[in-house]
């Protein structure tokens, strides 16, 4: 960025807005610790990625704080320094995350636990596998290895430390594997998760594993963040739905007190046709103005169409 | 989980008005939308009248006279406008049917005065930037009224079949009525840049 050729007030600027990423971002620290701090942690295998993911997302932040200097950044730039600091960012901000949230809610989506002890060879393959390949990647950044090179001179000295990330990166593929093989064999094989599996409180996890598709034949009432915590033998729950014909309930912003039963929409033809109708009138546009004109006849219709009353149960009020 | 049941909601209107009504909620997210756009578009004038040498470039000043007959019309249809929203709030159908009706001519006439503002920009669309950004705004502002007057023509009709007299027509009434304000709000910022910075 800084070595683009920026006038001095850019730079300035993204100097100031780089850096200002930090304040979010320990706000969003902060807030993890505060979950956790008020949670009822279970020491299983989804909460383990939480620590891995930590230190690997804060170390990947304060390296981005490094980066947003123009010094260090003109001196880093195109370095190796730079892959480590976003792999460290993007592995810590969203893969640990996504694999967690795998063995999170897989048990929710197909009824069956992943095993707990190939899931513990998995964060340990991983954290280890990912901060032996990529740490390195900084102290080579910094003796001026450049990125996107396939080779470089034996005298410049690079080669004991990419024979070591070398081979660690074997060690975090095979933890990939082993997560992929886990995925495929929990959900054919794994043992049955049952409703709640982690004791959790949110209300995913009040219905059956997997859920039926309308997931809860009765809306459940929710009176705090953690609704499952506060009820521990029956779920609170409203009825008075209609049944013959479709219904969702309207609440208020703030205090979500009920104030009306809406109707949804049946099934229609219509939204295809408008689909289809705004479609044409947008490519033919790009042909002649006049497609808008024309264009908005068979829209007008369609939209006339989706929207005019059709005295069904659907439509009373 | 076993099910406790903790209240009955069998009792609850089947249709809201205000903000317990989700098209409510729709015609909010469409003005801020729409907003926006009309914002980009009142930026995008200002910028192009901060950097070009003179303003409007190579053509005299837009003739004031319709635009300000337009600006005239909308804001008197903001009265009928306030009174069909009132009636449907009241539920008064045969009111509803009237205002609607008056409505829909409120919507009309603006759009037959601009057959004559087009040309008094004195400037094609596509002759210059100044051209075709004041052509975008003033045609930005003639789609809104465009599609505000289709939905007043559509409710009306509806209004007069047998669908009319049902809870959720009112709140559709109030709806359009909401969305009136709007079209009608947006002229002012809009009738300003085309006329007013020409002129500074």
């Amino acid at each position: 960025m800084f070595t683009t050729g920026l006038p001095r007030l850019g730079e300035s600027f993204f100097t100031a807005s780089s850096m200002a990423i930090a304040v979010p971002a320990g706000v969003q620290i902060l807030c993890w610790l505060a979950t956790i701090w008020l949670g009822r942690p279970i020491f299983r295998v989804p909460f383990l990625f939480i620590p891995a993911l930590f230190f690997t997302f804060v170390l990947g932040g304060m390296t981005g704080v490094m980066v947003a200097s123009v010094p260090i950044d003109t001196q880093v730039h195109d370095t190796y320094f730079v892959v480590a600091h976003f792999h460290y960012v993007l592995v810590g901000g969203a893969l640990f995350p996504l694999l967690d949230a795998v063995y999170y809610w897989l048990p929710k989506v197909t009824g069956r636990m992943m095993s707990e002890r190939v899931g513990r060879w998995v964060v340990g393959l991983l954290f280890l596998g990912f901060n032996f390949t990529f740490f390195p990647m900084h102290i080579l950044g910094l003796q001026g290895m450049p990125r996107r090179v396939y080779t470089y001179q034996v005298e410049m000295g690079w080669g004991g430390m990419n024979l070591f990330i070398s081979l660690c990166s074997v060690g975090l593929a095979a933890g990939f594997l082993l997560f992929c093989i886990d995925v495929i064999r929990s959900a054919r094989n794994g043992e049955p998760a049952g409703d709640n599996p982690w004791r959790a409180s949110t209300l995913e996890w009040a219905t059956s594993s997997p859920p039926p598709p309308y997931d809860f034949a009765r809306l459940p009432v929710a009176n705090s963040a953690s609704p499952l915590w506060d009820e521990k033998n029956s779920l609170p729950v409203v009825s008075g739905l209609s049944v013959n014909r479709r219904e969702l309930l309207i609440t208020s912003m703030g205090t979500a007190t009920p104030e009306a039963r809406e109707t949804s929409p049946q099934n229609l033809i219509w939204p295809f046709w408008a689909a289809i109708a705004t479609s044409m009138m947008l490519v033919a546009s790009i042909f002649t103005p006049w497609a808008v004109v024309w264009g908005s006849i068979p829209l007008a219709i369609t939209l006339i169409g989706w929207f005019w009353p059709r005295g069904t149960p659907e439509d009373d009020s | 989980m076993r099910h406790r049941i903790v209240a009955d909601l069998s009792g609850l209107p089947l249709h809201g008005s205000g903000s317990s009504s989700q098209t409510w909620w729709g015609t909010l997210a469409f003005m801020l939308i729409e907003g926006t756009g009309f914002a980009l578009a009142v930026g995008v004038y200002l910028y192009l009248a901060s950097i070009a040498p003179q303003w409007p470039l190579g053509a005299p000043p837009p003739d004031p006279w319709p635009g300000t007959v337009i600006a005239v019309l909308l804001l008197v249809s903001a009265i009928p406008n306030w009174l069909v929203a009132r009636w449907a709030e009241a539920q008064d159908l045969r009111k509803v049917r009237i205002g609607l009706v008056i409505m829909s001519v409120a919507g009309l006439l603006p759009l037959v005065v601009r057959i004559w503002e087009f040309p008094a920009l004195n400037v094609s669309w596509d002759s210059n930037a100044c051209g075709s950004i004041l052509w975008v705004l003033l045609g930005l502002h003639t789609a809104h009224i465009l599609t505000d007057i289709v939905d007043t023509l559509v409710l009306t009709a509806m209004m007069f079949s047998r669908h009319g007299d049902n809870k959720r027509r009112y709140g559709d009434v109030q709806d359009n009525a909401l969305y009136w304000y709007f079209v009608v709000l947006t002229w002012l910022p809009i009738y300003l840049c085309i006329y007013g910075v020409p002129r500074l």
